[in-house]
């Protein structure tokens, strides 16, 4: 407990909106050791980023709105603190690589200004010491510090990525919110963004919530997984557990969705059907329109969070009833 | 191109200020390339020469406002460049006088209501919300008046001088600055990099100051520079009906009203102050259009 960095308890935040409510994150807990690096994993719309968000504060309100829960870090809780305790956070103890660098960089700044902007406000260094620290970053992440004059526009996607990794860990955070850092990057530059941010995160000693919907990555990259459906943690693993052992259907779903290579197989078998329309979520679990394991139950009770052993969490009736059973006898 | 990647970087090793100059010289080397905007900047350049000399090429005494009944309603000739008006005074003596009054009240005018418009805009469109229903409700409201007639409320109940009649034009354009900014800050603001910059910890202030701002200003500049021939025109509108600058001063509006009398026999009285103010209005324009996009560094080849 006392070595978490981040501890996340119950979250829920709702988007209000005309049409109704968005029940973007239900209840989720999370909980993030120092040096560690988290993936979370799920569909387009499971509330990853919402997630993201929460933790620095920066949900859009309105519409959105956290409503309840608790997110410890440092044993602080945010969600209490200060629009300027969070300022003082945000960037330099927490901070965040966005998903597309072509959009997520200041088109009318030089990068080297852009990165020296976070060393600035937090280090409380002159704007000469500050440009010289951006220089440093910017050689850290392979890009000749001559570039700092230079604008965005001037490069390469995969360079601009660099330069956001640049300007998140400019200020030595400890937790570092990567939401689908390689998802705008071609597979090549993929690799090499994703090894330039495995090194610099031991380099700094930093923890890491990797947000992603490629499962290669996580494997490549993170030590917990952490797989989201509908706004809620359904399976929590070690990475070796849940490559190994999926447990929940869902999960299992993905793994049955990617070709293998060791097996011949005819045909994948993706999950059948979309994520449920988020405004009404279908009643007990969440999945099991879609779950080819449903059973009556499913559709009533909602399931609760088990430890199937070894801290592998799953949230699915289907390991409910075997340890209930097992707990009867 | 092998001499300007040398020139980037040399500035990149000099210090901060010499970096910034590059910024600028490279705007400027993008504006040299249109054409049309550096013939817009030639003419200002003259326009603005002509007004700052204007006592040297004619006595503002002696010739723009001496009357001489003998030359009166006189075509151009060698004496008078371009004729003299109704009064005996040489008008290309009056017209580059007046140029200074022109030019004055279009880019003061064009000053406040940017800086007034500009910074309620730019709240009004970052914040949102009640405040954002507050500031443009309120802006609608002078909006509803036409802003000639705002303008000559203004300087009718503060009476007619020069800075009354640059305070009213400002005033009557702030609405027209407010809702381009307000419209181009909200553009700007839901783009990600200001989110990023919120996620680095910057206060409201640095975001919409740094981030905000120069992104918006684009459209903002193309609207100042066609705002100050507005600005040119609306003096011009004022004088004609006799509310702009108080007599004898010479101002391009007041000649062209003074002159009208005269436009069968003597139209040359009318159509030069009226060319004038057609030139610098497209000059204005064009220089406007140019700028817009050579500081747009997305264009950039």
């Amino acid at each position: 407990m006392d070595n978490n960095i981040l501890d996340i308890k119950d979250l829920k935040v709702n988007y209000i909106t005309d049409e109704g409510t968005v029940q973007a994150v239900n209840g989720l807990n999370i909980s993030l050791k120092k040096g560690e690096s988290l993936g979370l994993v799920g569909e387009t719309g499971a509330g990853k980023t919402t997630t993201a968000l929460s933790v620095l504060r920066l949900i859009p309100n309105p519409p959105g709105k956290i409503e309840n829960g608790e997110i410890y870090f440092e044993g602080k809780n945010l969600l209490e603190a200060s629009e300027e305790e969070m300022r003082h956070i945000r960037g330099n103890k927490i901070s965040m690589i966005f998903q597309d660098p072509m959009t997520s960089l200041n088109p009318v700044m030089t990068v080297g200004e852009q990165i020296a902007e976070g060393i600035e406000i937090h280090q409380g260094l002159d704007k000469q010491k500050s440009m010289e620290k951006a220089k440093e970053m910017l050689e850290l992440v392979g890009i000749p510090k001559e570039r700092s004059v230079d604008f965005p526009h001037q490069f390469s996607g995969g360079m601009k990525q660099r330069v956001v990794i640049a300007i998140a860990l400019s200020c030595n955070p400890l937790l570092l919110i990567a939401d689908e850092p390689t998802t705008a990057l071609d597979v090549t530059i993929q690799a090499q963004v994703l090894d330039l941010m495995n090194d610099l995160k031991e380099k700094f000693d930093t923890s890491m919530i990797l947000i992603t919907h490629d499962l290669g990555i996580v494997a490549e990259t993170c030590d917990k997984v952490a797989v989201m459906y509908a706004g809620e943690i359904i399976e929590f693993a070690t990475l070796e557990q849940l490559f190994t052992e999926p447990k929940h259907p869902y999960t299992k779903g993905l793994f049955g969705s990617i070709p293998n290579l060791e097996e011949d197989v005819d045909r994948l078998k993706p999950i059948r059907g979309l994520m449920p329309d988020p405004t009404n979520l279908p009643k007990g679990c969440t999945f099991h329109p879609r779950c080819p394991e449903a059973k009556e139950t499913c559709k009533k009770r909602e399931p609760v969070s088990i430890d199937t052993g070894n801290s592998h969490m799953v949230k699915c009736l289907l390991y409910e009833e075997v340890s209930q059973s097992e707990g009867a006898k | 191109m092998n001499s300007d990647v040398a020139t980037k970087n040399n500035a990149s090793t000099k210090t901060k200020s010499k970096k910034k100059r590059s910024q600028w010289s490279e705007v400027w080397r993008r504006l040299k390339q249109n054409k049309m905007a550096m013939a817009g900047l030639v003419i200002l350049t003259i326009l603005v020469l002509l007004a700052v000399f204007a006592d040297v090429i004619a006595d503002y005494d002696e010739v723009a406002i001496k009357q001489n009944a003998a030359v009166r309603l006189q075509g151009p000739s060698k004496d008078h460049w371009l004729g003299t008006d109704n009064l005996g005074r040489d008008i290309f003596a009056r017209m580059i006088h007046g140029a200074r009054i022109s030019l004055m009240v279009g880019i003061v005018a064009v000053s406040i209501a940017i800086l007034i418009g500009g910074t309620l805009g730019a709240i009004a469109g970052f914040y949102g919300g009640k405040v954002d229903n507050i500031i443009m409700r309120f802006m609608d409201v002078f909006l509803a008046i036409p802003s000639i007639l705002l303008a000559i409320a203004i300087v009718g109940a503060l009476g007619q001088n020069l800075f009354n009649l640059m305070l009213a034009i400002g005033v009557s354009s702030i609405p027209g600055f407010a809702r381009i900014v307000r419209a181009s800050v909200l553009t700007v603001k839901d783009q990600e990099f200001v989110e990023a910059a919120r996620a680095i910890g910057a206060t409201d202030t640095r975001i919409i100051i740094k981030h905000i701002i120069p992104n918006a200003l684009a459209p903002v500049i193309v609207q100042g520079t066609l705002g100050v021939a507005g600005a040119i025109l609306s003096t011009a509108g004022l004088s004609f009906i006799g509310l702009g600058v108080p007599k004898p001063r010479p101002e391009w509006g007041a000649m062209l009203s003074d002159g009208r009398q005269f436009l069968r026999n003597a139209s040359h009285i009318t159509t030069f102050p009226g060319l004038a103010i057609v030139i610098t209005i497209l000059a204005l324009n064009l220089l406007g259009d140019g700028l817009r996009d050579a500081l747009d560094p997305r264009l950039k080849q």
